[in-house]
C-alpha cells in the first residue's frame, strides 16, 4: 500500500502525548491513504483512543506533529478539527439522545447549511432551500445505514446497533475526508457485526474516503482493513497488510505473551 | 416530512391555545364577565408567559439553569419607563406608538445586557453558572434601585444613591432610587400582551427548528459529541442565552408600562424563582405546557384569595401536587395511551430497549 504516487489524507509524524509524568503515546508515525480501510490495533491501553483524541484534537499533542491533506493541524481545536474533515465515532456511544434519528444527522450537517437566524426566523426562501437540502441529504444517509424508518424516533430509544449506525451516519453527515470509528463493533452480535462491515465497504466506497478504526473483534479487522497499524504500550509495534500482521511474531508475542 | 409535521403541530398547538384565549377572555373582559382582579390579571400573564418562553429558551432547550431572568425583566422595565418618559416629554403619546418603541428598546437593552453577560457566565457550567445569573440579576436589581433619573428641556438627568437631581420646572422625574418608576403612562393592552406573546413564540419555535436551534439542543445533549461535529458550544449557548434575556426584556418592558409606579423590588429573586417554576411545571423545552402553567399559576393565588390567610399554604400544596402527578410514570403512561386513541397516531414501530 506504500503507493508513492498516492497523496496520504492523513500523515502522523513522531506523534506523542504525555499525561504527567506518564507517556501515553510515543513516536508514532501513521499515513492513511485515501479510499483505503485502515485498522488500529493493540492490547488494552495501548493508546489507540488516545491517538484518536488526539486526531481530533481532543487532546493537544504533547510532541509531533499531524497533517490532513498536507495541512498542520497544530493549531485547531476540535471543532476546526471537524471542519477540517476529521469525523469520529465514540468507543461509548455519544448521540444526541433527545433528538429525533434524523435530526442527529441533520445536526451533523451544521457547517454545511448556509442561512442564518434572520433567515430562520423569518422562514426566508434560503432558510426553506437550506432545510431541504438538509433534510434530502439526511433522508439519503439514513437509507444507507438502514435507519429510515427510524427517522423520527428519539435517538434515545433507538436499539443499540441502531446507535451504532447512527452514530456513524452523524459523522458521515459531517462530510468527512477522514472517518474515525472507535470500536465500532463493540457489543454486536455477530450478525449485526457482519451487517456493520457491510456498511463500512459501503460508506467507503459510496463517499470515497479513508477510514481508520480501533477494534477488537479480530475477524472483523483482518476481514476489513486493508492495512494494519498495531500499537502496544504507546509506541508502534507493526504495520502492513492483515496478512503480515497475523503472521507478525512479535504482535502474536504483544496479544499472547511468551 | 412527517418529522416536520409533528414540530409544527406543536408550533400549531401552542399558537391555537394562546389565539383562543386571548379570543375568550377578550370577549369575556369586554362583556364584564371576569371580574376587575381577574381584568388587572390579563396584562401580567402575557408578561409572565414571554419572560417563561425566553427562559425555557435557555433551561429547556440550552439547558442551562438560569436564576436572574427577573434582572432581565427589570431592565426591559426601566429602559421602558425611561424611552417613554422621554418620547411623552417630547410629545410622542400615541399608545400603540409608545408601546411598539418601548418594548423595543427594552428588547435590545436587555439582549445587549444578556450578550455581555453571556461572555463570563458561559465560562462556567452547571451550578456554578446558576449561581453567577443569580448574582447578576441581583445586581442588576440593586443598581436599579439606586438610580435617580429625571428629563427635562436639557435632556435626562441623572443621580447615583443620593437624589442630587435639580430639573427645571417642567421636568419629570422618571426614576427615584428605592420608590422606582414614577408617573408612567400605563400604555399596556391586552391586545400588545397577546401580539408579544404570539411574537415570542414563533421567534422561539422558528430558532428551536433551524440549524441552531438543533445545534443548541445537541449542545445540551452531548458537548463533546457536538465539539466532534463541528458546532462551537460556547456561541450556540450564547445565541439561547441573548434571546432568554431579550424576551425577559420585552417582557419587563410590557409590566412596566401597565402599572403608573414600580419599584425596582418588584424584580427580585422571588420573580427569577417563580419564572422558573413556570417553566419547569411546564415542561423543559414544551412551549405549550409553560403558556398553561404560567397561565394557571397566576391566576390560581387569586382563584385562592377566599381562603385568606391559608392562601399561600394550598398554593403551596397545589404546586406540590401537579409536580408530583405529572412526574409520575404511570399518569404519564395513562395521558399517553389516551391521547393516542383520540389521535390515532399509533407509533408502530415503537421500540423497546434503552441505551
Amino acid at each position: 500500500m506504500a503507493d508513492e504516487k498516492r497523496k496520504p489524507v492523513l500523515e502522523v509524524q513522531d506523534l506523542g502525548i504525555d499525561f504527567g509524568g506518564l507517556t501515553a503515546v510515543n513516536d508514532l508515525n501513521m499515513k492513511i491513504y485515501p479510499e483505503q480501510i485502515d485498522g488500529l490495533i493493540g492490547p488494552n491501553g495501548a493508546g489507540k483512543t488516545t491517538v484518536f483524541n488526539m486526531l481530533t484534537k481532543v487532546y493537544q499533542p504533547t510532541r509531533g506533529k499531524i497533517f490532513l491533506e498536507g495541512q498542520d493541524m497544530e493549531k485547531l481545536n476540535p471543532v476546526q478539527a471537524s471542519q477540517a474533515g476529521i469525523a469520529r465515532t465514540f468507543q461509548n456511544i455519544r448521540l444526541f439522545y433527545n433528538m429525533s434519528v434524523i435530526d442527529n444527522v441533520k445536526t451533523g450537517m451544521h457547517n454545511h447549511i448556509s442561512y442564518n437566524n434572520f433567515d430562520a426566523i423569518f422562514r426566508t426562501g434560503r432558510f426553506r432551500r437550506g432545510e431541504k437540502q438538509a433534510e434530502e441529504k439526511a433522508r439519503e444517509l439514513l437509507e444507507i445505514f438502514h435507519l429510515s424508518e427510524y427517522a423520527d424516533l428519539t435517538a434515545g430509544n433507538l436499539p443499540y446497533g441502531q446507535q451504532r449506525r447512527l452514530e456513524i451516519a452523524r459523522a458521515m453527515a459531517t462530510e468527512p475526508k477522514l472517518l474515525l470509528l472507535d470500536e465500532p463493533a463493540a457489543g454486536m452480535n455477530p450478525q449485526e457485526t457482519e451487517e456493520l462491515m457491510a456498511m463500512i465497504r459501503t460508506v467507503r466506497d459510496h463517499f470515497k474516503i479513508a477510514i481508520l478504526l480501533i477494534e477488537h473483534d479480530m475477524q472483523l479487522v483482518m476481514q476489513i482493513c486493508e492495512h494494519i497499524t498495531v500499537l502496544n504500550y504507546g509506541m508502534l509495534l507493526a504495520e502492513g497488510t492483515p496478512q503480515e500482521i497475523q503472521n507478525n511474531p512479535e504482535v502474536i508475542k504483544a496479544y499472547i505473551g511468551d | 416530512m412527517k418529522d416536520l409535521l409533528k414540530r409544527n403541530k406543536n408550533a400549531a398547538v401552542s399558537y391555537s391555545i394562546v389565539i383562543v384565549l386571548f379570543i375568550v377572555l377578550s370577549i369575556m373582559s369586554g362583556a364584564g364577565l371576569l371580574g376587575r382582579k381577574y381584568t388587572a390579571l390579563l396584562v401580567p400573564v402575557c408578561c409572565y408567559i414571554v419572560a417563561a418562553i425566553g427562559l425555557n429558551m435557555n433551561v429547556g432547550i440550552s439547558g442551562e439553569l438560569n436564576l436572574g431572568q427577573a434582572g432581565f425583566m427589570s431592565l426591559g422595565a426601566f429602559t421602558a419607563v425611561i424611552v417613554a418618559g422621554a418620547l411623552n416629554f417630547h410629545g410622542v403619546t400615541a399608545p400603540a406608538l409608545v408601546m411598539l418603541i418601548c418594548i423595543v428598546c427594552g428588547t435590545v437593552v436587555a439582549g445587549f445586557l444578556g450578550w455581555l453577560m453571556s461572555i463570563p457566565v458561559l465560562k462556567l457550567e452547571g451550578d456554578y453558572l446558576a449561581i453567577v445569573t443569580l448574582a447578576f440579576g441581583q445586581i442588576i436589581v440593586n443598581i436599579i434601585n439606586n438610580i435617580y433619573l429625571g428629563i427635562d428641556e436639557n435632556g435626562l438627568h441623572f443621580s447615583f444613591v443620593n437624589n442630587t437631581i435639580q430639573m427645571q420646572e417642567d421636568g419629570n422625574l422618571l426614576i427615584s432610587g428605592p420608590m422606582g418608576a414614577t408617573g408612567v403612562n400605563t400604555v399596556s393592552t391586552f391586545t400588545a400582551g397577546f401580539i408579544l406573546v404570539m411574537i415570542s413564540l414563533i421567534i422561539v419555535y422558528h430558532l428551536m427548528n433551524s440549524r441552531n436551534g438543533r445545534a443548541i439542543m445537541a449542545c445540551r445533549d452531548n458537548r463533546i459529541a457536538a465539539s466532534t461535529v463541528g458546532i462551537n458550544a460556547v456561541a450556540e449557548k450564547t445565541l439561547a442565552f441573548v434571546v432568554s434575556a431579550a424576551l425577559g426584556g420585552a417582557a419587563g418592558a410590557l409590566y412596566g408600562m401597565n402599572y403608573s409606579s414600580f419599584a425596582a423590588t418588584k424584580f427580585d429573586f422571588n420573580l427569577s424563582i417563580l419564572i422558573l417554576v413556570y417553566v419547569v411545571l411546564g415542561g423543559l423545552g414544551n412551549m405549550t405546557g409553560t403558556i398553561i402553567a404560567t397561565t394557571l399559576l397566576v391566576v390560581l393565588p387569586e382563584v385562592l384569595r377566599f381562603l385568606s390567610i391559608y392562601r399561600m399554604l394550598i398554593y403551596a400544596i397545589v404546586l406540590i401536587v401537579i409536580m408530583i402527578v405529572t412526574n409520575n410514570q404511570a399518569i404519564r403512561l395513562r395521558l399517553k395511551n389516551l391521547r393516542m386513541k383520540n389521535g390515532g397516531r399509533g407509533k408502530g414501530k415503537e421500540v423497546s430497549g434503552n441505551g
